[in-house]
Order: structure tokens, then C-alpha cells, then sequence
């Protein structure tokens, strides 16, 4: 029972494969939120009020400093008692992990805002350009140059964090595995050793084209 | 507090013919406790080409950069009655008309003002992520309207103007320095400014490179009636291109004159202390 047994890997596979889908899924719709809520506060920090800055520096400062398990129970729990008990646990989670991840994307984003010279910013007011030109044709482009690499890294981080969702029963990976040794009190060895590999395979590609990304924006002609 | 809105008050004693092109009335500004401008009077005519020159921290750079609306005037507490208003083509830039008083110009007030102003800066700040064309269009494009098609042939007149006509598709990366600050010139001079602004614009360039920037300069200046500032250390430019000199320190103008006047024959001891050492480099 405690053996790798290769005829239950086979039998667990296509559910794993399942699994495997579902993080993957998950992963695109929270890394869409944590790359474009990311930007939305590294830019409302700087164009903003004060106060606006101050709200979402704490907000987000919360939410690094707790757990993300934390957060999705919470916020699981929450959305069930008191907005909606139909919303899914992969609607739910997808948009707990996107917002946890939003908090660091925003951090280096605005890094990388802050990296831009003051001469950038002066010639832009020199030529009277609109902000949405200064923003979308001078800052943004040189900002992305800066940040791509660290925020496909923070993006690669969160794929690997998706079992975390399995807390509140989205059927990732992991929530296969414990639900077919659950049937069959069999199968947990070769269960998480084929989540660990298909993590492997998805993330090492990436991380390895994260890697050259970076190098090859550091070589670019800005 | 009424602040009635009255034609700026003669600044400086020269009596121009002309009305100024650039008048700054009594203008103070401060960082924090350190005061770099004390009521700072002067007038530019319009064509005028007048050099700053002074040591370091005399107020020279934060003149031009007040003009560009870079820094903001400390402001008076009454503008009519105290001054601390800066005036252009007649009309005020770091403030702006509301009912009939005078109040610190918005964002918007000087989006517009600053239209009639270009400026090259000491290290260039070209948008390094556009190829050149690009830099030189962009500006005219999204803030004066022209169509594309207007805003290359003006780009391509200008680099060729400066001589870089072969190098509109390259990145600023891939410039020297000074080829780097001749479409810095460019990109100013595609906007059609009345007033140019030249900030030290060759203390970042290798020695053999300030020949080619400051011979686009006069180029510019012997053919075109832009009003021009300039800030320099370079004193045989100065001479050669400047209507007046203005000696700065400590905020305040120390003497004022034609090139052959101050460079040849200084009254004050500052300056001839300052000129003294600038041409010992």
C-alpha cells in the first residue's frame, strides 16, 4: 500500500491530468487578476490622492503579511454565509489567489516605476504630452522592460500555490489524489508524485523562459 | 484677499522697445529653508538670446526650470501688490487669471502656457524605448495635433538639420552622446517653440563632442528668431551667440551686459572672480 505501484499511477493519471487542468486554469484566471490589479494599484498609488495610496499601501500590506490559507478560508466562508452560497469554490479561490498575488505584482511594479528617471518624466512635462501618452507610450513600456521577468516569477510562484484552493474543495491536483485514495485507501504515493512531476514540467519550462526573457530585455536598446 | 489683476510692473531698468517676451516680477522661490531666487526681476526681449552664467547653486538651472514649469514659484501672498509671478508673451505662466485676481496656476493652466516653451536638458533625455523618428514625433503628435504623415516630414527637416538624418531608425542607445543631444534639439525644435531653453546642454558629452551641439546651436540661432536662455560653462559660446549675459549668485543678478562687456571688461569682483576660474578649466 505504501509502494509506488505503477498499475494505480495509470488508474490515477487521467484524474491528475483532470487535477493538472484545473491549476492550470486557475492559474490564468489569477494571473490575469494579479498581473492587471497589480498595475491598476502600482499606478493609482502614483497618480492618485494621497489617501488613495495610503487605502491601498495598507490593504495590500494586510494581505502579504497573512497566510493566503488563511484568506481563502476566510474569504470562502464569508462569500458563502453573507454574498453568495452559489459562487464556486474555483471562482472564489481564482480571485483570493489573484488578489494575494495582485499585492507583490504591485510592489514591483512600482519598483519599477520608481526606477524610471526623473528625466523621463521632466522631458514628458517639457513636451506637455497627455497622461495617458506619458503612461501608455513612456513610463508602461519601460516599466514592463523592468518588471516582466520578476512578475512571470511571482506568476510561476502562484501556479505552484494553487493547492492551497484544495481547502475549500476546488478539484486540483491534490484534491484528486486525496479523493481517490479516499475511494480506493490506496494511491497517495503515486498521487502526489505525479502532481510533484506535472508541477515540474509546467514550471521549469517557465522559469527557464523567465530566465531568458529577462536576459534578453536586459540586452534590448532601453 | 484681492489680488487685482494689473500689467506686470517694469522689472528691469532697460527699457525694452518690444514688450518682454519673458518677465519674471520679483519672483522668489525656496526648497524648504534654502532660498535660491530672493525677488528676482528681469526681462527678456522676444529674439533675445541671453546667457545664465554663475557657479553652482546661483539660481541659474532653477530659472529655466521654473520657466518650463518644472519647479513652481514660492508663491506671495499677494501677487498684484508683492510680484512672484512669471510672465510670458505677456500673459502670466506660474499663475493664472480667476475672477480679477491673480492665483497659483493648476496642472491645466500650465499644460497649456508651457506650449510656447521647449527645452534641452543636460542629459538629453531622449524616451529611450523610441527609435528616433519617434522622439521627435511624439510630442508633435499628441500635444499639437499634427497628422503623422505633418510630424515625420518636420522630424526628418530637423534630424536633418542636425545632421542625423541617417540615423532616424535607431535607438537612442545606439548614439553617442552628442548625436543623443542633437536629436534632444531636434525634438525641442519640432515643437516651434518661441522660447528655448538650454540647460548646460554639453556638460554631459565628451570634449569632442560639444563641437557638433554647440554648431547645431548657432546654426539655430543664426537662423531662427527663438528667444533663447541658456545656461552654459561655455563661455566662447556664450560670447558667440548671446545679445546679453546675466551673472547670477546666490539668487540675485550680480551684473548684466553685452558678451564683449562682461567677458572683456567685468565691473563686479564676483564676476571676474567667477569668469577668472571658469576659464582656468
Amino acid at each position: 500500500m505504501n509502494e509506488w505501484n505503477s498499475e494505480t499511477a495509470l488508474e490515477i493519471l487521467p484524474a491528475m491530468w483532470q487535477g493538472f487542468l484545473v491549476v492550470l486554469q486557475v492559474t490564468l484566471v489569477a494571473g490575469i487578476i494579479a498581473v492587471v490589479l497589480g498595475l491598476l494599484v502600482a499606478v493609482g498609488q502614483r497618480v492618485g490622492p494621497p489617501w488613495l495610496g495610503r487605502g491601498l499601501s495598507g490593504v495590500f500590506q494586510f494581505v502579504r503579511n497573512t497566510p493566503l490559507l488563511v484568506q481563502v478560508l476566510f474569504v470562502w466562508t464569508a462569500t458563502s454565509l453573507y454574498i453568495n452560497p452559489e459562487w464556486s469554490a474555483f471562482a472564489v479561490g481564482s480571485a483570493v489567489l489573484g488578489v494575494h498575488y495582485a499585492s507583490y505584482t504591485s510592489e514591483t511594479y512600482r519598483a519599477g516605476i520608481e526606477a524610471i528617471p526623473v528625466g523621463q518624466w521632466e522631458a514628458a512635462t517639457a513636451l506637455s504630452l497627455p497622461a495617458h501618452r506619458v503612461w501608455g507610450a513612456i513610463v508602461l513600456p519601460q516599466m514592463m522592460r523592468r518588471s516582466t521577468a520578476a512578475v512571470a516569477n511571482w506568476i510561476i510562484a502562484m501556479f505552484k500555490e494553487v493547492p492551497t484552493l484544495f481547502a475549500i474543495g476546488v478539484l486540483e491536483m491534490i484534491a484528486q489524489a486525496q479523493k481517490y485514495q479516499g475511494q480506493h485507501y490506496d494511491g497517495a504515493v503515486e498521487g502526489y508524485t505525479i502532481a510533484g512531476i506535472l508541477f515540474l514540467a509546467a514550471s521549469y519550462p517557465v522559469a527557464v523562459a523567465a530566465r531568458r526573457l529577462e536576459n534578453r530585455l536586459a540586452k534590448s536598446h532601453y | 484677499m484681492q489680488n487685482p489683476i494689473t500689467e506686470p510692473s517694469p522689472a528691469a531698468e532697460r527699457g525694452p522697445a518690444a514688450a518682454p517676451i519673458v518677465r519674471f516680477d520679483r519672483v522668489h522661490k525656496s526648497f524648504g529653508d534654502l532660498k535660491v531666487l530672493d525677488r528676482l526681476s528681469f526681462d527678456v526681449d522676444p529674439g533675445e538670446r541671453v546667457t545664465l552664467i554663475g557657479p553652482s547653486g546661483s539660481g541659474k538651472t532653477t530659472i529655466l526650470r521654473l520657466l518650463m514649469t518644472l519647479e513652481h514659484v514660492t508663491p506671495t501672498k499677494d501677487p498684484a501688490a508683492e510680484g512672484g509671478v512669471i510672465w510670458v508673451e505677456g500673459k502670466p505662466l506660474s499663475h493664472m487669471e480667476k475672477g480679477n485676481r491673480l492665483v497659483v496656476a493648476n496642472e491645466r493652466h500650465l499644460r497649456q502656457a508651457r506650449k510656447k516653451i521647449g527645452m534641452v536638458f543636460q542629459s538629453f533625455n531622449l524616451f529611450p524605448n523610441m527609435r528616433v523618428l519617434r522622439n521627435v514625433t511624439e510630442a508633435q503628435v499628441h500635444t499639437l495635433g499634427r497628422s503623422k504623415d505633418e510630424a515625420e516630414a518636420k522630424a526628418r527637416e530637423l534630424l536633418d538639420l542636425v545632421g542625423l538624418s541617417a540615423k532616424v531608425d535607431n535607438y537612442p542607445s545606439q548614439l553617442s552622446g552628442g548625436q543623443q543631444q542633437r536629436v534632444a534639439i531636434a525634438r525641442a525644435l519640432a515643437m516651434d517653440p518661441d522660447i528655448l531653453l538650454l540647460d548646460e546642454v554639453t556638460s554631459a558629452l565628451d570634449p569632442e563632442l560639444v563641437a557638433d551641439v554647440l554648431g547645431v546651436l548657432r546654426d539655430v540661432a543664426d537662423t531662427t528668431s527663438i528667444t533663447m536662455l541658456i545656461v552654459t560653462h561655455e563661455m566662447g559660446f556664450a560670447r558667440d551667440v548671446s545679445n546679453r549675459v546675466m551673472m547670477f549668485d546666490r539668487g540675485v543678478i550680480v551684473e548684466e551686459g553685452a558678451p564683449d562687456e562682461i567677458f572683456s571688461d567685468p565691473r563686479e569682483a564676483r564676476t571676474q572672480d567667477f569668469l577668472r576660474a571658469v576659464l582656468a578649466e
